[in-house]
């Protein structure tokens, strides 16, 4: 709806093509309005939403009065044009191009490599069988690449993957290089693919049109028996899919022109689909052996059998309740506690709650929300009463000024950051806010690499400038804020010139930036992990809101706040209510009112204090307060902070149910395993980023004996004396809408067929609401927003001489989160097989490593080793990890301190010490080998 | 740059080497990094190290913050940089470009080229055909790394080989910048600054004179200013000297004897459409007028005659497409010389974007001259009606080739007798090339046509930049029309479909001893109405004269002979 809010002037014109009226719109060409006639011309360089390039010259159309023929994918009608595309002149080019392009493919005949080439669709539709010309010599095909294959043998030079790589998605990895005839699709420097600096995002694969790029092991000749439209299970971009399955398996996945994604996809959602087909799959129901005791070791999946065994479900579901049921009337309502999941469905996650709430009566429920983004919900309900974005990152891509702060959206959220690097090629300024220096910065128009958890000083000091200049809003303040008073006095304090030493930030920058950001007609901010994975997230939050509401770059197009949610259902599973204050809809469990409702609605009293959160569960279970969990597709034992600590909490469980796909690191502590499906095998709504309501469909079963979840849980639910009878999904669905008003509007209907709405939608006809706080009206008592000043403040755990290095965690695009999908894909764990350690090439010289050697990191928790990766994008001092793997988890290292306000640990920055390691897993450094301890020499570097 | 992706713990991809990255740095200095100097970051790499390697490659990317893919692309379009990878053997650092085009293998290029392997030392020197030099009434000419030795012989060339003669020199009679003013020069561009004339008046005066575009599209000059004054600034003006076609070098003839002329012309017309900055593209081969030029810029911009704008040299590097005039703003542009598709047109939307006047060097020679002797001196030339002043470049087998201003509307039998002397001794006049490459070839009997724009297109074929082959009883057709497609094949940007592809299949079925003239036919057909530019539009005239004109060369021969007629 907001995709494109530029609506042109539009002039119809009049014009004969193949001596038919036809009138147009002066935008489209004439290849596109013979479209809309039903009119056949021939194309093959042409794709719709592409920029036309007019290279291959099968369009070519003859205009009365011209000399030559001229390209219908690029000539725009014009009034009273005379075309003729079918007359002999046209045809014979139309044809010689496609029998030159048909002569120089493999055996000079139909394509090898794909089922429905169109160069083989167009050659017979003008019935083009035997190229009188000889074939060119033919290269061999590329298989570097585990995802792509790339056959030249059968390029036609059409140059859409180039245009796929460079304009649509931005990722300026193929050229098309030499010339004439010996002009070439490259990868990079004519790279093997596999080892070019390609993100395997597969739009090029989409993008060509005869199978010269081709996923992998010749799917592209299998015939799918059915094609199943959905969502990407990844991201909170959600971008829109379609699964293409051959006997209950899918074979390979497309993009589908979704609002969010316009048919893009990235390397995870078009080929990590494959971890739901791998034989580590749970199966079967597990209960733990009766002899074996929990301890707080992880166990690998190799051992499962050791310490579990097969059940029926009968056995596992009564098993799993009835250890709820004891510990509630042994120990109290309170001593129960669930997690849900960000990547399950709008209806699971109700359930879920719905389940702790009334069956475990009371509001123990919290999933992984508190770990990334409850820090800016707990600043934005507090300023501006809403924790959702305020505009959707395409409409977000319009803006003039694009501060993306405390985010790599390339590898976080890689879709949408192709909106705004096509932002960035329109020339949107495009500001880069990070402490590291990645892809996305490439594309930047300005690149601050601040020092780690310094935000509040810069942007403390950008508010200083805008202040100082009298840049501010003046009327947006006085009419839609309260407290300015209070940024006045405290940002007094921070110069840029004071600030720039210690933020790393030249103090000429900041103004440049701050005037940029103040005086743009269009201003929006994004905002990752890096913002709010801190004790001050909180702050850091404010900080931004702040910044949008004095300069009143709020509530308008192309403006706002938008935090990127990582998971595909965070936002959803946020607004349905896993979190322990609030019902669905952020309703508040303390507010009698409210609870009243609930209490209406489901049936029953309801406990009226507030749950506790994530990390205050497990310091609950550490200390014996707590001793049943629930979990529902989290992993905790991969994704808490201080590793050790947690791993240990939940060894001390009495009870603990997991409902998983495979046997993750915290099904290790489990006493009853639950297998449940992965995203492709259940219906269900999913609410990205943007708020947008999105239909995920069921494509496959279920393997063996697993089971969908709104099932699994409401077994459990109905084992421990709740009376449910959902049927299916829907039906789930349509009780959210009577808990959560702003998608009461949302009919299952209606969803089934656009696939994708945006909330707020009350009312069932209303359209949805892309932009809120429309003319700076907030959703708060008075409809104002209110500034809360910040505060500098230290990060928990400062370098020390001991542990002098900074440590943070982070993401890369082909992992997700602590891998339990992604390692199980074979796609994505042969690109990126293991932990790594990104450093400085300087601070990796110091230890006299080269990249790919190995370092011990230790900090005051833990001690991991993992092969160093040199990354000039890094800051000296500071190292950095994906959280993804197992062998080397970096969440042993990181602390568990907290934000006051939004609970979430400081994920981004603890203090560490590096030494030189011996091998990847082996926490054994250099000094303690020196000592005698090893003397294994062999192994030390380069094997 | 791009992260890498590891593989078992090891880096795949490619890390960025610190050395390259220094070695860039000096050589680059404190010139801009921007995007459109790219092809001049390159040449300096090329220049310093004889070739371009990988490691050269991903350096630049990082220093100019452009993709790996978007420095490859551009530097290997390019035939004067040599990009290596890390397996390949660096060609040897000392190359000599033998001239193989039409004029040159008329006079015998291919033994020239074939003595010349036999007699270096390919690990030191690389032997490379390349085509037209720009040299043609010399012909044949090698150039010994940028040193163009003319009637070239191979002791001449192992010659200046062994002196170590590899680098061109200035001309020394050349009109310099005390001379040209001395002699009135920049004057008219004075006056012109300080409102004697109206920019108005000017154009009024261009369109009277019947000056046109000499770069071989023939289009109205004044016309052209005119319209470009009427564009909304900032507006741009970009000089063409990337004279490539097969057979022409009166660019270079101007360039080498009077080089302030086209300057001041350039000067005006940038004066005359109110455009900020000056663009001018000169082809890599004419190394020696760059210094001339570079030279006479520095002193023109050390003591002004008046205020100036911007002026920029930039250097072509080895490829005849930019001569087109969109493919030439592309490679100022520091991109692969593609041209664009039009509409939009060059003078709406050309370099960076800018309404652009982009002229022919020559055409902005005549400038200062059609004001100063007002717009009839140029127009009462002609002959047949035909209007002007040509610039012929006569190479072949006439007794005296070069440059030739003759009326426009000459005849090529004329042509011959009054300007070149006649044929050469032996050579009965057979047929002519009346407009390079592209031009077509004509017969003999067709020697009465006038030369000029418009006056050959119901043969087949144009004048263009009016550069004229002329063919004796002792040249072949066939064998010329198939080096004609050869040369464009070589030339072709590989960007659409008919040029790229049609190119090489044409000269496979060139390279056959019988033609299958209706497939040649139709192909033609396809490439003339399908291809992008120019190019490809002309690049099947040769072949279709040769079958239109000289049909006795495709009778039939017996078998046993045709061997024969091979040795």
């Amino acid at each position: 709806m907001a995709a494109n809010p530029k609506q042109k002037n539009e002039t119809i014109v009049s014009f004969i093509l193949d001596g038919k009226e036809i009138l147009s719109s002066g935008e489209e060409t004439i290849l596109q309005a013979a479209k809309r006639q039903n009119i056949e011309i021939p194309h093959l360089c042409y794709k719709d939403g592409y920029r036309s390039d007019g290279n291959c010259r099968a369009c070519v159309v003859e205009i009365e009065g011209e000399r030559v023929l001229a390209p219908s994918c690029c000539r725009k009608p014009t009034e009273g044009m005379k075309v003729n595309s079918t007359n002999e002149r046209a045809r014979l080019s139309q044809k010689m191009v496609l029998e030159l392009l048909l002569s120089d493919m493999p055996q000079q005949g139909k394509s090898p490599y794909k089922l429905n080439s169109e160069l083989d669709y167009w050659a017979e539709k003008l019935s083009i069988f035997n190229p009188r010309f000889e074939e060119r010599n033919q290269v061999h095909s590329d298989i570097s690449h585990p995802a792509i294959a790339v056959n030249l043998d059968a390029c036609i030079q059409c140059t859409r993957c180039v245009r796929a790589c460079r304009e649509e998605q931005v990722n300026d990895v193929i050229g098309y290089a030499f010339r004439g005839k010996d002009s070439k699709i490259v990868f990079d420097m004519d790279d093997p693919m596999g080892e070019s600096t390609c993100v395997a995002c597969g739009e090029c694969v989409q993008a060509c049109p005869t199978g010269a790029l081709m996923p992998a092991k010749n799917v592209g000749l299998v015939e799918p028996d059915k094609k199943i439209d959905s969502v990407c299970p990844y991201c909170g971009v959600g971008c829109l899919l379609t699964f293409n399955i051959k006997n209950n398996h899918i074979q390979y996945v497309e993009g589908r022109d979704g609002p969010a994604n316009k048919s893009r996809l990235c390397v995870k959602g078009r080929y990590g689909f494959d971890y739901i087909h791998h034989p580590d799959r749970l199966k079967k129901p597990m209960i733990r052996r009766e002899n074996i005791k929990k301890t707080s070791e992880i166990i690998e999946p190799e051992n499962m059998y050791k310490h579990f065994r097969e059940a029926t479900w009968e056995e596992a579901l009564n098993f799993a309740a009835k250890g709820f049921n004891k510990i509630k009337k042994d120990n109290g309502s309170q001593s129960l506690a669930g997690f849900g999941c960000a990547k399950g469905s709008n209806e699971e996650a109700y359930l879920v709650q719905k389940l702790v709430r009334t069956g475990f009566e009371n509001n123990n429920i919290d999933h992984c929300t508190r770990l990334c983004h409850a820090s800016s919900v707990a600043a934005l309900l507090e300023t501006i009463g809403s924790g959702a974005v305020s505009n959707q990152v395409s409409d977000g891509s319009y803006a003039d000024v694009i501060i993306v702060i405390g985010s790599r959206p390339h590898e976080n959220h890689p879709v949408a950051a192709t909106f705004l690097k096509n932002a960035s090629e329109r020339g949107s300024k495009l500001i880069i806010i990070e402490p590291y220096h990645s892809d996305i910065a490439l594309h930047a128009s300005h690149f601050l690499q601040l020092r780690p958890g310094t935000d509040v000083l810069l942007l403390n000091a950008m508010m200083n400038v805008i202040i100082n200049e009298g840049l501010q809003n003046k009327k947006f303040i006085d009419e839609h804020t309260n407290g300015f008073e209070s940024i006045l006095e405290t940002v007094k304090e921070y110069s840029p010139e004071k600030v720039s030493p210690i933020c790393g930030i030249d103090s000429d920058t900041i103004k440049e930036v701050a005037r940029l950001y103040a005086t743009s007609k269009k201003s929006i901010i994004f905002w990752g992990m890096g913002i709010s994975q801190h004790i001050h997230g909180t702050d850091n939050a404010r900080c931004l809101i702040s910044l949008a509401l004095m300069t009143g770059q709020i509530g308008r197009e192309s403006t706002g706040l938008h935090p990127l949610r990582g998971q595909n259902n965070v936002q959803g599973a946020s607004d349905v209510g896993l979190i322990p204050m609030v019902y669905p809809d952020y309703q508040p469990v303390t507010d009698p009112e409210v609870r009243m409702k609930f209490e209406k609605l489901w049936g029953q009293k309801l406990n009226p204090e507030n749950g506790k959160t994530i990390v205050e569960i497990m310091h609950a279970i550490y200390n014996g307060d707590i001793n049943g969990l629930y979990i529902m597709g989290e992993n905790p034992a991969m994704s808490d902070p201080n590793l050790n600590h947690a791993r240990e909490a939940l060894s001390k469980l009495d009870h603990l149910v997991v409902q998983d796909i495979f046997f993750t690191e915290t099904c290790g502590y489990a006493d009853v395993i639950l297998p449940a499906s992965a995203f492709p095998e259940k219906n269900g709504t999913f609410t990205n980023t943007d708020r947008r309501v999105q239909l995920g469909r069921q494509a496959i079963e279920p393997p063996g004996e697993a089971k969908k979840d709104l099932w699994i849980i409401q077994e459990i639910a109905n084992r421990m004396g709740l009376n449910w009878g959902y049927e299916n999904t829907k039906d789930v669905f349509n009780e959210i809408r009577l808990a959560t008003p702003s998608m009461a509007g949302i009919t299952w209907e209606r969803l089934e067929s656009v696939d994708s709405l945006t909330y707020p939608l009350m009312n069932v006809n209303d359209p949805g609401e892309p932009i809120i706080f429309k003319d700076g009206i907030f959703p708060t008592k008075d409809g104002r927003g209110s500034f809360v000043a910040a505060e500098y403040t230290k990060p928990a755990e400062l370098p020390t001489n001991d542990f002098p290095f900074i440590f943070m965690t982070g993401r890369q695009l082909e992992h997700w989160h602590t891998g339990t999908m992604t390692r199980h894909s074979r796609v994505l764990d042969a690109i990126e097989p293991g932990p790594c350690i990104l450093i400085n090439p300087e601070d990796l010289k110091s230890f006299s490593l080269k990249s790919g050697d190995v370092l011990v990191v230790e900090s005051r928790r833990g001690k991991i080793s993992a092969t160093t990766r040199v990354d000039e994008g890094m800051q000296k001092g500071v190292v950095m990890m994906p959280f993804s793997f197992n062998e080397a988890a970096a969440n042993l290292i990181t602390n568990e301190a907290l934000d006051p306000f939004g609970k979430i640990p400081e994920f981004k920055y603890c203090a560490v010490k590096l030494s030189r390691g011996q091998r990847p897993g082996d926490v054994i450094d250099d000094n303690q080998m020196n000592k005698g301890n090893r003397v294994d020499i062999k192994y030390l570097y380069g094997s | 740059m791009k992260r890498t992706r590891g593989k078992k713990g090891r880096i795949s991809g490619r890390v960025i080497d610190q050395n390259s990255i220094t070695q860039l740095e000096k050589l680059i200095g404190s010139e801009s990094t921007k995007r459109d100097m790219l092809i001049e970051h390159l040449h300096k790499i090329q220049d310093n190290f004889h070739h371009i390697s990988h490691r050269h490659i991903m350096a630049l990317a990082k220093i100019m913050n452009i993709s790996m893919a978007a420095v490859y692309e551009t530097a290997t379009f390019y035939h004067h940089f040599d990009v290596i990878n890390e397996k390949e053997t660096p060609p040897p650092d000392i190359t000599i470009r033998v001239c193989e085009s039409v004029t040159c293998e008329m006079f015998g290029a291919k033994k020239l080229i074939s003595e010349l392997k036999l007699a270096t030392d390919s690990n030191k020197v690389r032997i490379q055909p390349v085509p037209c030099v720009g040299r043609c009434a010399s012909a044949p000419i090698a150039i010994a790394g940028t040193n163009p030795i003319e009637n070239a012989k191979t002791d001449a060339v192992i010659t200046a080989l062994n002196k170590n003669q590899l680098i061109d020199t200035i001309p020394n009679d050349y009109i310099n910048y005390t001379a040209y003013k001395k002699n009135g020069g920049y004057k008219t561009l004075i006056d012109c600054m300080n409102e004697k004339y109206k920019s108005d008046d000017i154009i009024k005066l261009l369109e009277n004179s019947a000056l046109r575009g000499l770069g071989g599209a023939g289009f109205p000059t004044g016309q052209k200013w005119r319209i470009l004054s009427e564009k909304n600034s900032p507006k741009m003006v970009a000089i063409n000297i990337d004279e490539g076609e097969p057979g022409t070098f009166k660019d270079r003839f101007y360039l080498e004897t009077d080089p302030h002329r086209f300057i001041e012309g350039t000067l005006i017309a940038c004066w005359a459409i109110n455009a900020e900055e000056i663009y001018i593209y000169l082809r890599d081969e004419y190394a020696g007028c760059r210094m001339l030029l570079e030279k006479e810029l520095e002193k023109l911009k050390k003591t002004p005659p008046c205020k100036l704008p911007k002026i920029h040299l930039r250097r072509g590097a080895g490829a005849y497409i930019c001569g087109e005039e969109s493919a030439m703003i592309e490679s100022i542009e520091g991109k692969p010389g593609m041209p664009r598709l039009r509409p939009p047109y060059v003078a709406d939307v050309g370099l960076f974007g800018l309404p652009t006047l982009e002229q022919n060097m020559e055409t902005m020679h005549w400038v200062r001259d059609i004001i100063e002797k007002g717009p009839d001196w140029f127009s009462s030339n002609g002959r047949r009606d035909r209007k002007g002043l040509r610039s012929f470049s006569v190479s072949g087998r006439v007794k005296k080739p070069g440059v030739h201003i003759a009326p426009a509307g000459i005849s090529i039998n004329e042509l011959i007798d009054e300007y070149c002397k006649g044929m050469l001794k032996g050579h009965k006049f057979y047929g002519y090339y009346p407009g390079g490459a592209s031009g077509g070839i004509l017969p003999a009997s067709l020697g009465d046509e006038p030369l000029d724009f418009d006056t050959l297109q119901k043969h087949g074929c144009f004048i263009g930049s009016a550069a004229i082959i002329v063919l004796s009883d002792q040249d072949k057709v066939k064998g010329l029309a198939l080096n004609s497609m050869r040369f464009f094949e070589h030339e072709s940007c590989g960007q659409c479909t008919p040029c790229r592809v049609g190119t090489t299949k044409a000269i496979q079925l060139m390279e056959k001893e019988e033609w299958d003239k209706d497939l040649l036919e139709e192909l033609s057909v396809a490439m003339c109405d399908a291809s992008i530019c120019g190019l490809g539009q002309a690049a099947p005239n040769p072949v279709r004269c040769a079958i239109r004109y000289f049909p006795e060369e495709f009778k039939k021969w017996p078998p046993t002979q045709n061997k024969k007629m091979k040795q």
